[in-house]
């Protein structure tokens, strides 16, 4: 009865509310009547405070909520696509930390996302991305201009332009081919269905927020310690998609599993060194000030027939 | 019936069209008071209208222009970047808020989204006339401090709008997306270097 319990724990609280409501009536539960209305009949019995045509809908209103498959507006209403904001700031924020925090058995669709994908995480995590990206390395030229006046410095706008079309491609064609391979693989597996391409995305999408705070980081003008920023922010990254796909690729043959799970984590470095190379100024050394026998050269150089003058001059 | 027609016609169409002019310049103006000094009042809401918006977008889109031709890779933004981010900013923006379940029209969101922009466009204004002073770090913290007073300022005049249409679960997911939104409008103007 406890685990009869645990499963009905949604119905048998639609199940109190209705009783609430109507003290005299009753309610059997879903293992003994599976009743086309829905799991929980409630049979208003003597009440007669309502009309035979409202007990019909309340009651497959009812059953409908009940049964867990609300009827999916067709995807031309607005509706269809409210759907994929149905979240609140808690929930945005958790699943934030839960793509942070990767760990072995802790899968971030199933505790995470609760089949409730979202699409707000990933269309704004990738535009802050591809905003902070196109920023930050305009910063490090404003800074590598300060040490080296001959840099000139400007606004570089079409970087924004670029760092967009790149991060969207990625977050979403990406997971688009991979719910396509796992799709096309659907049959070899038994225990776990495939993601839906929307818990794919978001899985891509959440991942990528780790970034977000590591470019910030990348403007601190030590290599190695941009390097060392960016090898664990990829590191924590690649570790999340993998975690997250494995329980789907693990009953795969080995080589299919090996190879997706290879190209997933190579397409991401890939993402990773792209942004650090392209828009990230390598800052010239730390000395530019010219040294002092360069004055004295500077004339030696630019007039070449007066040379044996300088030379006897200096 | 027919001189009542007649008389409703004379009302808008036969008047001068300075009057319609001046009218619309005086709700432009109206809204723009209301920007400057955020107070919870629902003016902007209920007459909405895209004037002032594109009257700001087009003044802050031409005075992010630099004089001479500059090399396409290397130079500040576009007029139509710039106009494109506004518009398809305020309209993503708009878009997400609804989506979020929030109860505000497609275009009144839009009006006030643009129309907050007016402290940035003063900052705009004020940066191009500090550039004409000699250059240097003075120069760069002035530019900076300005643009940050007028960036809080519009973040702080459009929430005043638009939190309230929000259910309180919601409200931060509204509202990064504006911050996010005068934040590259603000960075846009920082960068502003004249040629």
């Amino acid at each position: 009865m406890a685990a009869a319990d645990e499963l009905t724990f949604h119905e048998f609280q639609e199940a109190t509310d209705l009783l609430a409501e109507t003290p005299d009536a009753v309610t059997t539960s879903k293992n003994d009547q599976p009743t086309p209305q829905g799991h929980v009949a409630v049979a208003m019995g003597l009440g007669g405070s309502y009309g035979a045509e409202e007990e019909v809908e309340e009651e497959s209103d009812k059953a409908a909520l009940l049964q867990g498959e609300k009827q999916q507006p067709g995807f031309w209403t607005f509706g269809y696509y409210q759907s994929f904001f149905d979240v609140d700031t808690s929930q945005v924020l958790d699943r934030i930390k839960g793509s942070l925090l990767p760990w072995p058995g802790h899968n971030f669709v199933r505790h995470h996302l609760r089949s409730r994908p979202d699409l707000y995480g990933p269309f704004w995590i990738c535009a802050t991305l591809a905003f902070v990206l196109a920023i930050t390395g305009n910063l490090t030229l404003l800074l590598a201009q300060r040490r080296d006046p001959s840099i000139h410095y400007s606004p570089q706008f079409h970087k924004v332009t670029v760092a967009g079309i790149t991060i969207y491609c990625y977050a979403w064609l990406v997971p688009l081919a991979l719910w396509g391979f796992l799709q096309w693989r659907k049959g070899v597996r038994e225990r776990m269905g495939p993601y839906t391409f929307l818990e794919t995305v978001c899985i891509y999408g959440y991942s990528l927020f780790i970034f977000i705070p590591t470019v910030v980081l990348w403007l601190i003008p030590v290599p190695w310690l941009q390097w060392l920023f960016g090898v664990l922010a990829l590191a924590l990254s690649a570790a999340g998609l993998v975690f997250a796909l494995w329980p789907v690729v693990r009953e795969d043959s080995r080589l299919a599993a090996a190879a997706l799970l290879s190209t997933v984590v190579l397409l991401h470095t890939l993402l990773a060194l792209g942004c650090k190379l392209y828009f990230f100024q390598p800052l010239p050394p730390e000395h530019m000030a010219p040294p002092p026998q360069a004055t004295s050269l500077h004339p030696h150089t630019l007039l070449p027939p007066t040379l044996p003058r300088s030379i006897t001059a200096s | 019936m027919r001189s009542h027609i007649q008389e409703f016609d004379s009302s808008t169409l036969n008047e001068s069209v300075q009057n319609t002019i001046m009218r619309d310049l005086k709700a432009v103006g109206k809204k723009f008071m209301h920007v400057l000094y955020p107070r919870k009042s629902n003016t902007l809401l209920r007459d909405w209208d895209l004037w002032g918006p594109l009257i700001l977008c087009v003044t802050l889109a031409l005075m992010l222009q630099r004089g001479s031709a500059d090399s396409e890779k290397d130079g500040g933004p576009q007029f139509a970047e710039v106009f494109v981010i506004v518009w398809f900013g305020a309209v993503t923006i708009t878009l997400n808020t609804k989506l979020l379940g929030g109860n505000i029209s497609f275009f009144q969101s839009l009006c006030v989204l643009g129309y907050c922009i007016l402290p940035l466009t003063v900052a705009m204004l004020i940066c191009r006339l500090v550039l004409l002073a000699k250059p240097g770090p003075v120069n760069f913290v002035v530019r900076f401090f300005v643009v940050i007073v007028m960036f809080a300022w519009s973040i702080v005049a459009s929430t005043a709008f638009l939190a309230d249409s929000q259910p309180p679960n919601r409200k931060a997911l509204a509202v990064y997306p504006v911050f996010l939104f005068y934040f590259v409008i603000s960075w846009m103007i920082l960068t502003f270097t004249p040629q």
